[in-house]
């Protein structure tokens, strides 16, 4: 049971309620789905430059002189390929090498770096990384309050912020400070979208005058529905959908995220994982006629089920239903039919290989 | 359709479904409210013809990118036609819930199922 609490507020959430964004419960905060539809969102991202609040994110702050160590002991992946200003994909994981979150880290200085946590499991990523970093000369510190996150995406979103905000982008999976209204500002070219783009952790304060200025320049407002089809279309995990504390990350497909060579806490069970295979394997679908499979599924093979929808939607780009299932590792490569129960219809599938979408080269 | 509106000449369920009785036949759909408060439909599949639907049970869904919601009989009958053309072009469903948008037209079982539905007026303040 959880118990009821008020949703928390960005502060741009009058700036989204003013611009007649339909707002909804999400991971504890009071959030916009859409503005003026998902669909119409998803394809400005997809074809010219969208805007997204993502300040329910979190930001851990890690220091000191322990700083490497700790998060090589924390962390999946390998920190010390990290040079100042550069960002990696990592995960945390729980005593059974259970995934507790997926993450950006961000190298800012010699050792100083930017952890980036999901909403929901913000607390529990305190909570773990407060706990490890005891053994480690190391301060971590929530610096949540601290930042507004501005996820600016789309092939043309570089290019109106460039002119519009006078600023000097990273390249991608770089991260660098910088200015953004007469204030300090942290900028990534991270995304999670599938699309060119940054991420902007800016001043609270100066929020929405930034947003405001980047609408007027013609940036698409877009709500979480539009973040989820775009990232499903290009397989980004979900957690709480396609990562849980129950899966692991070779059964997910990230083991290109795990280095246990660094010796991190879970690094013993994701070898053995890695070298004796998994009963299961995260695999992307897409729905061959009608229908659209959602999260629970089942999914169906010769009538007997060999696997559950962890995510699915319909595709804005595909015009189709697509998502992702765990399913028996035999059955996850590319081009295996197979059915799905969407609701006690049966829907015939496809297994497909990364990403679902591809941009037209 | 952008303004919310609820025509004169339907009879509404409180699950936000609509009638239009014409003699022993009836035209269903989902009302303004139900459309927008959905989102952009974008995949509608209508029951076999021939079947039948059962006052205040869902007969069949209308999904939006994120949600699915079951669509529910206003009134009881046989199902007659449905309307095919949403297998193309879903969205009549948002742009016109009263007239391209409908759904399916059936054949009334009990025609006097139509008196308990409400009037446009009453299901508006419904809403309030």
């Amino acid at each position: 049971m959880t118990v009821e609490s008020a949703l928390r507020r960005t502060p741009l959430y009058q700036t989204h309620v003013e611009a007649g964004a339909k707002m909804v419960p999400f991971a504890g905060w009071e959030m916009p789905v859409q503005y003026d539809g998902i669909k119409e969102e998803h394809i400005a991202v997809r074809t010219h430059a969208g805007i997204f609040d993502v300040s329910h994110m979190g930001q851990i702050e890690v220091e000191g002189p322990g700083s490497l160590a700790f998060l090589q002991r924390a962390v999946t992946n390998d920190i010390s390929k990290i040079e100042i200003g550069g960002a990696q994909y990592s995960l945390l994981l729980n005593d059974e090498a259970g995934v507790i979150d997926d993450l950006f880290v961000y190298r800012l200085g010699h050792d100083r770096y930017l952890v980036i946590t999901n909403a929901g499991n913000h607390p529990a990523d305190i909570a773990r990384l407060g706990q490890i970093a005891r053994d480690f000369d190391v301060y971590v510190r929530d610096a949540s309050a601290n930042y507004v996150m501005l996820a600016v995406q789309g092939p043309n979103a570089r290019r109106i912020l460039e002119r519009t905000l006078h600023l000097d982008l990273p390249p991608r999976m770089r991260v660098g400070a910088r200015q953004i209204g007469r204030r300090p500002a942290i900028v990534c070219g991270t995304g999670y979208t599938g699309e060119d783009g940054v991420e902007l952790l800016i001043d609270p304060e100066i929020a929405p005058a930034i947003w405001t200025e980047l609408i007027d320049a013609g940036v698409v407002p877009c709500g979480l529905g539009a973040r989820d089809t775009l990232r499903l279309e290009v397989c980004f995990h979900l957690h709480g959908n396609d990562l849980t504390g129950e899966t692991d990350p070779i059964s997910a497909g990230l083991g290109w995220a795990c280095a246990e060579s660094t010796g991190f806490i879970g690094s013993d069970q994701v070898a053995v994982l890695r070298a004796n295979g998994t009963d299961e394997k995260l695999a992307p679908f897409l729905i061959e006629g009608s229908g659209i499979a959602r999260q629970g599924n089942p999914v169906m093979l010769d009538g007997e089920v060999v696997g559950e929808v962890t995510s699915g939607t319909f595709s804005p780009s595909l015009e189709k239903g697509i998502g992702m299932a765990y399913l028996r590792p035999d059955l996850s490569e590319p081009g295996t039919e197979l059915e799905i129960d969407v609701r006690g219809k049966r829907r015939a599938a496809r297994v497909s290989s990364k990403p679902l979408y591809a941009k037209e080269k | 359709m952008s303004e919310a509106s609820y025509p004169e000449d339907l009879r509404y369920h409180p699950e936000h479904d609509w009638a239009r009785i014409e003699g022993g036949e009836a035209t269903l759909g989902i009302t303004w409210y139900a459309q927008d408060s959905l989102g952009e439909v974008v995949f509608f599949e209508g029951p076999e013809i021939g079947s039948e639907v059962t006052r205040d049970q869902p007969y069949s869904e209308v999904e939006s990118v994120k949600a699915v919601s079951d669509v529910v009989a206003p009134v009881s009958g046989e199902v007659i036609a449905v309307n095919d053309s949403l297998s193309d072009a879903p969205e009549a469903i948002n742009a016109d819930p009263y007239g391209t948008g409908w759904l399916i037209k059936v054949r009334l079982s009990d025609p006097s199922e139509a008196d308990s539905l409400m009037d446009a007026a009453t299901y508006a303040a419904s809403l309030e």
